[in-house]
């Protein structure tokens, strides 16, 4: 039998799930073999000396070798822990829905070099940037670009005229803007004039350029809309981390009431003993 | 799992039934079905009724949801346990462990499991409500959150400090760093960095000068 060399790649860790007593299955991102499944044996053990290397959102540079059905990690060193990215769970769910993204829509063995790079360096701009939801956005139109859903954005999807910034919809089952006439006619949904701006610029601009511009909530509120349905095109489904996002929006929303009702009956209490 | 025609089909019902145990691969699982069907049958009994006893008897505790034959359980029904603080943990096997170490006096809550996005298991699929019936009273002033130091521990505890931490009790988590016996070179940075973050006083003996 012909003996198989084990091989050495840099990879993105983009899940991990558990395997029998002490190991964990790690699907890996590689940019020249795409998705890899490997089994970390015994890092749930805390003596492990890999566990810290083989955590979800990393980078890090791995050794595997062929086992019967998996890839066996026999060596890993991490080169971006992204510490952000787990300490603070507003970016890590939004690094989760960029690694779920990446993880749907890969295959194994396959070389996908511009698409670990633009996740590399979203997951970067994500570690430091003040605005975590935008980074997700324009690495999505990205996503889209380069796995050929690309947003039409510059005329309109249903009669091919030019499109203004006013009166526009957009039609995620078209794939892109519809220009005021054809909205006007009963296709695609509302499209606000700062959100087309602000699509047109992410086209145009960096991660970090992005990452600036102030957005309103009601224009946030529209534009995860666009994306959600665009991307449920495109992926014949919804990403299961943002079941988390909506989540922890909810946890905040109860935590703010509370904190709201707490401070009114702090008051009643005083305009009680002031009475 | 194929089974061979030189295996009796209750010897391999037996094999098949200890492969689907955690663990256990079909070598594994053809040793422990030899080693019950060449056993004393008293042997054998005790297996079966403990395997149906663990299954009928035993429930989770209406207070901690800890896995309990009685309800509320050992811990729970303790006056001398500490009512003001409750150590949430993802697994009953979490609570042996710590009550092995002997480093808690206060109360337990069971979430059996942790929040995992990817996998959409969240505070839903969770003992999440209970944890927060608990906490309606003045009672408990602190929640420890003591799950494992992963992306679904992470997850988990920031869901948890969020709900609960409006409503005024003091959440803590469990420090983070080197195991005991952990050689520095081979940690990983994350890790490095909790510890230096977490790092303590050393006591100065005062009997040397």
């Amino acid at each position: 039998m012909p003996r198989i060399r084990p091989i050495r790649t840099e990879a993105i860790v983009l899940r991990q799930r558990p395997l029998g007593d002490a190991d964990r299955i790690c699907v890996l991102f590689s940019p020249t073999r795409g998705r890899i499944e490997a089994v970390a044996k015994g890092v749930r053990k805390p003596l492990s000396k890999m566990s810290g290397h083989v955590e979800p959102l990393s980078r890090g540079q791995f050794g595997l070798a062929q086992g019967r059905s998996l890839y066996v990690v026999t060596d890993a060193q991490t080169l971006d822990p992204w510490p952000s990215l787990h300490d603070d769970v507003h970016r890590m769910t939004e690094a989760l829905a960029m690694a779920e993204l990446v993880d749907r829509s890969t295959d194994v063995d396959v070389s996908s070099g511009p698409l670990y790079q633009l996740l590399r360096h979203s997951l970067n701009a994500l570690a430091e940037t003040p605005s975590p939801p935008a980074i997700r956005w324009w690495f999505t139109l990205r996503f889209f670009d380069q796995q050929g859903y690309r947003p039409e954005l510059e005329v309109c999807v249903r009669c091919r005229a030019d499109v203004g910034p006013e009166a526009n919809g957009y039609s995620a089952v078209d794939g892109g803007v519809v220009c005021p006439n054809c909205h006007g006619a009963g296709h695609g949904q509302r499209l606000s004039s700062p959100v087309f701006r602000l699509l047109r610029y992410m086209r145009r601009s960096s991660a970090e350029s992005t990452a600036q511009v102030r957005v309103d909530a009601e224009a946030s509120a529209e534009l995860e809309r666009h994306l959600r349905l665009s991307l449920e095109q495109a992926l014949d489904g919804w990403l299961r981390s943002r079941g988390f996002a909506e989540d922890l929006a909810r946890a905040e929303t109860i935590g703010r009431s509370a904190v709201k009702s707490a401070a009114e009956r702090e008051r009643e209490e005083q305009h009680r003993a002031a009475i | 799992m194929q089974r061979s025609p030189a295996t009796a089909p209750t010897i391999a019902r037996l094999i098949e039934a200890f492969h689907r145990l955690p663990g256990i691969g079909p070598k594994s699982a053809q040793r422990l079905a030899y080693h019950v069907l060449r056993a004393p049958r008293a042997e054998a009994e005790t297996l079966a009724e403990a395997l149906l006893e663990v299954k009928d008897s035993t429930r989770l505790c209406g207070t901690c949801q800890n896995i309990t034959d009685a309800d509320p359980c050992a811990i729970c029904l303790d006056p001398q346990r500490n009512d003001s603080t409750i150590c949430v943990v993802e697994e009953p096997l979490d609570v042996a462990a710590i009550e092995r170490a002997g480093v808690h006096r206060g109360r337990y809550h069971v979430l059996h499991g942790a929040i995992s996005p990817m996998d959409g298991v969240g505070p839903e699929d969770l003992k999440v409500r209970e944890l927060l019936s608990r906490l309606g009273d003045a009672t408990v002033q602190e929640v420890i959150l003591a799950m494992n130091p992963n992306l679904e521990g992470e997850a988990t505890a920031g869901y948890l400090s969020r709900v609960i931490g409006a409503m005024g009790v003091r959440i803590t988590r469990i420090a983070h760093g080197l195991p005991v016996g952990a050689d520095v070179e081979y940690a990983d940075e994350r890790t490095l960095r909790a510890a230096m973050t977490h790092r303590v006083e050393v006591e100065r003996d005062e009997g040397t000068d």
